[in-house]
């Protein structure tokens, strides 16, 4: 990496860690009222799941216009939800998922993607 | 970079944004947006980490990320208290170390790689994503917000961008979980036990609300069920 993208990386973390670091050290932030409490408990599981679907149904193109995107990477993170929600095996599910992914790209069900 | 600022999603960004020759003020402003829903992860840990000193809390900042986040989390909710050594194990030993060695294997190996995509490479964000949101659905309020979050983003992702989408699906989609009545969220916790909806209890909020415990015959040690 040149200097320049070392740079370019600490200023990368000078905007990252503050959003980071708010919510542990502002003040009074810890002792938030019951429905502040219980509005950021229900954070995680929309974070994480709006990062997922962005993830597979949404592509943007060359042109930075974005678009809906459906493709076997559906069919694979819907196989890791349900082995989760079933087995509570993660590691079990991404192995079903990329398996699922690599067999259907090889076998010319799926394109690669773009 | 992936020392430094560890945030995957950013970097992979920033990677094609500084090939595609992209200047530096729109590569920072896209971390930044990208990076936003750290706001929100700091702010759901600091009720747990409140008894923590605030220096290891703001080197503790460091290392929150997506994985980390959603581990710390679901440890805390299952003990029902903060548990910083938990929090330590979750972000360095599970996230940050294996993320900084798979990026110096990548470094040196990934040349050798023809065709990463060919090895299914790009599924593995998003099924870790979903398994871990899985793993924090303890009740229909979790499972409304996850869906409606889940929904909100891919609509503004589409209207806008990636990174406004999956921040406006993670402010809105908790907005509407509230909606549900709390009873039922606690009554569908997956063990449909007590200590199900315990869960969700606020730190140390664990009060004993059975002012008339039964009692045990004479001689009798079972366990409750």
């Amino acid at each position: 990496m040149s200097t320049n993208l070392v740079l370019l990386a600490i200023l990368m973390f000078a905007v990252t860690y503050p959003t980071r670091a708010f919510g542990l050290l502002t003040p009074g932030l810890d002792r938030l009222p019951r429905i502040a409490f219980d509005y950021l408990q229900l954070v995680g599981p929309a974070v994480l799941a709006a990062l997922a679907a962005v993830s597979v149904m949404v592509v943007v193109g060359d042109d930075d216009v974005p678009s809906f995107h459906v493709g076997i990477e559906w069919v694979g993170v819907f196989v890791c939800l349900a082995i989760v929600a079933r087995r509570r095996n993660l590691f079990l599910g991404l192995i079903a998922a990329i398996l699922i992914v690599v067999i259907a790209r090889e076998a010319g069900y799926a394109g690669l993607p773009a | 970079m992936s020392t430094i600022v560890f945030a995957g999603a950013a970097q992979f960004a920033a990677v094609g944004y500084v090939a595609s020759g992209l200047a530096w003020p729109g590569i920072i402003l896209l971390t930044a947006l990208l990076n936003a829903r750290h706001l929100l992860y700091s702010a759901a840990l600091a009720p747990w980490l409140r008894d923590v000193p605030t220096a290891r809390r703001a080197v503790m900042a460091h290392f929150l990320a997506d994985e980390s986040f959603a581990l710390a989390i679901s440890h805390f909710r299952r003990l029902g208290r903060g548990d910083e050594r938990g929090y330590w194990f979750a972000a360095v030993v599970a996230t940050f170390i294996p993320w900084n060695l798979a990026t110096l294997a990548g470094v040196i190996l990934g040349a050798q790689i023809p065709d990463p995509a060919r090895l299914g490479i790009d599924v593995i964000f998003p099924a870790a994503m979903i398994g871990l949101a899985v793993g924090l659905i303890t009740g229909r309020r979790e499972l409304v917000a996850a869906i409606v979050g889940a929904g909100i983003a891919v609509v503004v992702a589409l209207a806008t961008s990636p990174a406004i989408g999956i921040v406006a699906g993670g402010i809105l989609g908790p907005a509407i979980g509230l909606l549900v009545p709390a009873s039922i969220a606690a009554e569908t916790a997956p063990l449909g036990a007590l200590e199900s909806a315990d869960r969700s209890l606020m730190p140390d909020s664990h009060v004993d609300v059975d002012p008339d415990p039964p009692r045990d015959p004479p001689g009798s040690d079972a366990a409750p069920p």
